[in-house]
């Protein structure tokens, strides 16, 4: 057991390593002097071309460059930002917040959808299921900034329910939440549905049904943990996957966050910063799939064992 | 007489167009045991759970009377039908690993019964669940009910799903193979575990495939085919003085040791002399093989000849499966060595090992999981004939005519294994370990899966084709029965050894180690003069 959590934190430490490599890399094989690629944009005095030099270490060699880029990301410093006129991780630091708002609530919404969904349709009639399955297709056809553009125009614009920008109310957080949820719904549904009704199968289901349990209690008491396990996989994937929505949809909305950061990074060639967010997209990744490592123990008693 | 706990007469039960149940009729009175007889489509699992209200959404049920303790049940809402589910029927299935909830403890699956019948208090629940277990024989209660089914014993677990059946202490118990999934000795346990409930008064309405597991327990049986009830009456009389010919092809399908040398199943085939054993084809020695510390396999050896049928017995965990696979050369021994046809596996190339395959072939007891569902038999069948190197021109005419060895016919050819029934997957198994033409064949359970009959016949084919091609077969059975009726020599395993071995007679009629002597006398037997359960009490 102990020896299994020590390898999973072995492979997420490697897992970073190659994350900060993979960084250290593309700065270099960047066109351009490597000191112009930090700088980016932005116009900078001589004092401050000497400086970066000095920070990264640029006039050593290349594997003292790498030893000093990688101590120090170890003691947490990203490096600066030269557009922002700010330190890369403070950067990220006010950004994290308002983004990890928006991914929880839109995570937390999709979880609980997906379930109610899943558990009311799972061997239903067939035009239950043929509905619901119906609306998944949609949901996980269109993209999500899409959805966002449309959530806007009905609900803000038209109805004016929600306000269409910003991110000082917890009215504003509704629309762009659900942008987020609906692809993360639909292919969760999607997945405990056909889990559970493979579960529903099982000789197990038709015991507890033996003991006068009601549909309602054996999917709720039996069945929902069993289609836990492919859900929570799923859900450690699409952690991944949400970094892309949120780019589109903290645009859309104009919202504060970290995609807001990547995309105004990204298109004003601030390595530094993009550097960063990288490093922290990887982090937040392996963190969050260790934690699923650890809840699939919690779901399956069988691989506490194992372990 | 007093009044019976079940009644139902002319029962009708249909999916769609099938009629799964056609107007049967029985009662079951307290502290009785009917038993329910049939094979796989027989209609007796849809007859049981009827009695449930659990035959699914899209069964049909007509019945002239379907009464449960008294109460008549037809037009029964689902809410009447949870009311008694539990409280006045128990139901108790096959394979307790899968019949009760891998993912909770067999402690709160007990209490499931008792919280939703308000049967006690509340408070009272975790201590009526312990007093539960202790009924039911399962010792360290207050440590067993923290546990999963997974690791627990299949006796043990099959007692919690029991004790989780009897928790209200219900007037009627419906048992459905109850010891199917289980080694013989365990299989006694619950048998006799059974039979004390139906002493305590309870009605017993056993379902099962098995005549002689039903010899042991039943006062009345009922044959069914169908969906009809071909044969009835008390026990004794049905299983002694059968009247209908299909309940006489039962019996006489049974492997036992009076049936040896003889047709399990009724044929017309005349019967092919078996040449005298020929040279050593397999040469194992002082085999051991452990796991993670543990000892699977330990100092097993023996020797196979050519026309000659080894059979090896034990219980799981004894090693069996094991050593069949140290046999075929996919585990390497961690001592000893095997050598087939004088060639050992030790120090063969990949290459060199492949080609020795081509000489020791294999069947499983699951046929359906060993083919890949998407492959026709035609292909399934010219995978193998290329492994034994037949030309492409001649692979069709081949594969017919390995069907036909098989007993079947060129018109399987384009079908999908799923489109099989049972005994036919298992001879298109056979047709393709014979494709290279092989020595030997390793046959791991080739019929537990199988129907009485369907096991008879391909039983009966394994020992046409050993006369006829001269093949000898390593066969691996927890069934004490079959290896009786096939083999010549045979292994006791325990523990990962050897702890008798001889002739098949010799060993299974006067054994002279002790576990063999326990393992006999726990097989179910049809004489009914003594049966195991009744001797016991």
């Amino acid at each position: 057991m102990i020896r299994r959590i020590l390898t999973r934190i072995g492979t997420s430490v490697l897992v970073l390593w190659g994350a900060v490599t993979v960084s250290f890399t593309a700065l270099h094989l960047t066109p351009g002097n490597v000191v112009d690629v930090l700088i980016g944009s932005s116009i900078v005095t001589p004092e401050v071309r000497a400086q970066i030099i000095a920070d990264y270490g640029l006039d050593a060699p290349l594997p003292v460059q790498y030893a000093t880029y990688l101590g120090r990301v170890l003691r947490g410093d990203l490096g600066q930002s030269y557009q922002l006129h700010e330190s890369v991780a403070t950067a990220i630091g006010t950004q994290l917040g308002p983004s990890i708002q928006l991914a929880g609530a839109a995570l937390l919404v999709a979880v609980v959808a997906a379930t109610t969904l899943a558990l009311l349709t799972a061997r239903r009639k067939r035009w239950i299921r043929g509905l619901s399955s119906g609306l998944e297709l949609i949901g996980v056809s269109i993209p999500t900034f899409w959805a966002a553009i449309l959530l806007l125009t009905v609900f803000s614009f038209q109805l004016g329910w929600f306000p269409a920008v910003g991110d000082d109310s917890g009215s504003s957080l509704v629309l762009p939440v659900i942008a987020v949820a609906i692809p993360i719904t639909t292919m969760l549904t999607q997945l405990m549905r056909e889990s559970l009704e493979l579960t529903l199968e099982e000789p197990f289901v038709l015991t507890a049904r033996s003991r006068g349990m009601s549909d309602l209690g054996v999917r709720l008491r039996h069945a929902l943990r069993h289609a836990l396990v492919p859900a929570v996989t799923l859900l450690g994937w699409v952690i991944g996957l949400m970094v892309g929505s949120m780019v589109a949809v903290e645009q859309i909305f104009s919202r504060q966050g970290i995609g807001q950061l990547t995309l105004t990074a990204v298109s004003g060639k601030d390595l530094p910063v993009v550097m960063g967010v990288v490093l922290v997209t990887a982090l937040l990744y392996v963190v969050v799939n260790i934690l699923i490592d650890l809840l699939y123990l919690v779901i399956d008693p069988r691989l506490r064992s194992a372990a | 007489m007093t009044e019976p706990v079940v009644e139902v007469t002319d029962l009708h039960v249909s999916f769609g167009t099938l009629e799964a149940v056609r107007g049967i009729s029985f009662a079951v009175h307290p502290g009785e045991c009917v038993a329910i007889v049939g094979e796989s489509g027989s209609g007796k699992s849809v007859t049981a759970r009827t009695l449930l209200g659990l035959a699914g959404e899209e069964a049909r049920v007509r019945a002239g009377a379907l009464r449960v303790d008294g109460v008549d049940t037809s037009g029964f809402s689902e809410r009447q039908w949870r009311s008694i589910r539990g409280r006045r029927i128990g139901f108790v299935l096959q394979d307790a690993l899968v019949s009760l909830d891998s993912l909770r403890p067999v402690g709160k699956e007990i209490a499931e019964t008792l919280r939703l019948h308000r049967a006690v208090p509340r408070a009272a629940i975790p201590g009526r669940v312990l007093e539960l277990l202790e009924e039911v024989g399962v010792p360290e209660p207050e440590q067993r009910a923290r546990q999963y089914p997974h690791e627990l014993s299949g006796g043990l677990r099959q007692r919690a799903l029991i004790a989780s059946a009897i928790a209200c202490h219900p007037r009627l118990l419906i048992a459905d193979e109850p010891t199917t999934a289980l080694d013989v000795t365990v299989q006694a346990q619950i048998l006799r575990l059974l039979a004390e409930r139906r002493r305590g008064g309870t009605a017993l309405l056993l379902i099962s495939h098995d005549l002689a597991v039903v010899a042991e327990l039943a006062d009345r049986i009922l044959v069914m085919k169908d969906g009809v009830v071909v044969e009835s009456g008390p026990a004794d009389q049905v299983l002694r003085e059968p009247e209908h010919p299909y309940t006489r092809g039962l019996l006489a399908a049974i492997p036992t040791e009076e049936s040896k040398g003889a047709r399990l199943s009724a044929t017309t085939a005349p019967e092919v002399r078996r040449a005298p054993p020929g040279e050593v084809v397999i040469e194992a020695r002082d085999l051991a093989k452990s796991f993670k510390g543990r000892a699977a396999v330990d100092g097993v050896s023996f020797e196979l000849r050519a026309g000659e049928t080894l059979g090896i017995v034990g219980e799981s965990g004894s090693g069996k499966t094991t050593t069949a696979r140290l046999v075929l050369g996919l585990l390497a021994p961690d001592r000893g060595s095997v050598e087939i046809d004088g060639q050992p596996w030790a120090g063969l190339t990949a290459r060199r090992k492949r080609e020795l395959r081509r000489h020791i072939q294999v069947i499983y007891q699951d046929p359906l999981s060993s083919f890949d569902p998407r492959f026709s038999v035609r292909r399934i069948l010219d995978e193998a004939l290329d492994v034994g190197g037949e030309p492409r021109a001649t692979r069709r005419d081949r594969a017919v005519e390995l069907l036909e060895q098989v007993g079947l016919d060129a018109s399987v050819l384009e079908r999908r294994p799923l489109r099989l029934s049972g005994g036919q997957r298992q001879r298109v198994a056979i047709a393709r370990a014979l494709a290279p033409r092989p020595r030997v064949i390793v046959c791991d359970e080739p019929v537990s899966a199988l129907d009485v009959s369907i096991q008879a016949q391909v039983l009966d084919l394994l020992t046409d084709l050993q006369a006829e091609l001269g093949v000898a077969y390593l066969f691996i059975s927890h069934h004490l029965g079959v290896v009786h009726h096939v083999s010549d020599r045979v292994l006791v395993m325990k523990d990962g050894r050897v702890v008798e071995s001889g002739d098949v007679r010799q060993v299974l009629t006067a054994p002279a180690a002790g576990y063999t002597r326990e393992l006999l006398a726990a097989v179910p037997r049809l004489d009914t003069t003594a049966p195991l359960v009744r001797r016991a009490s």
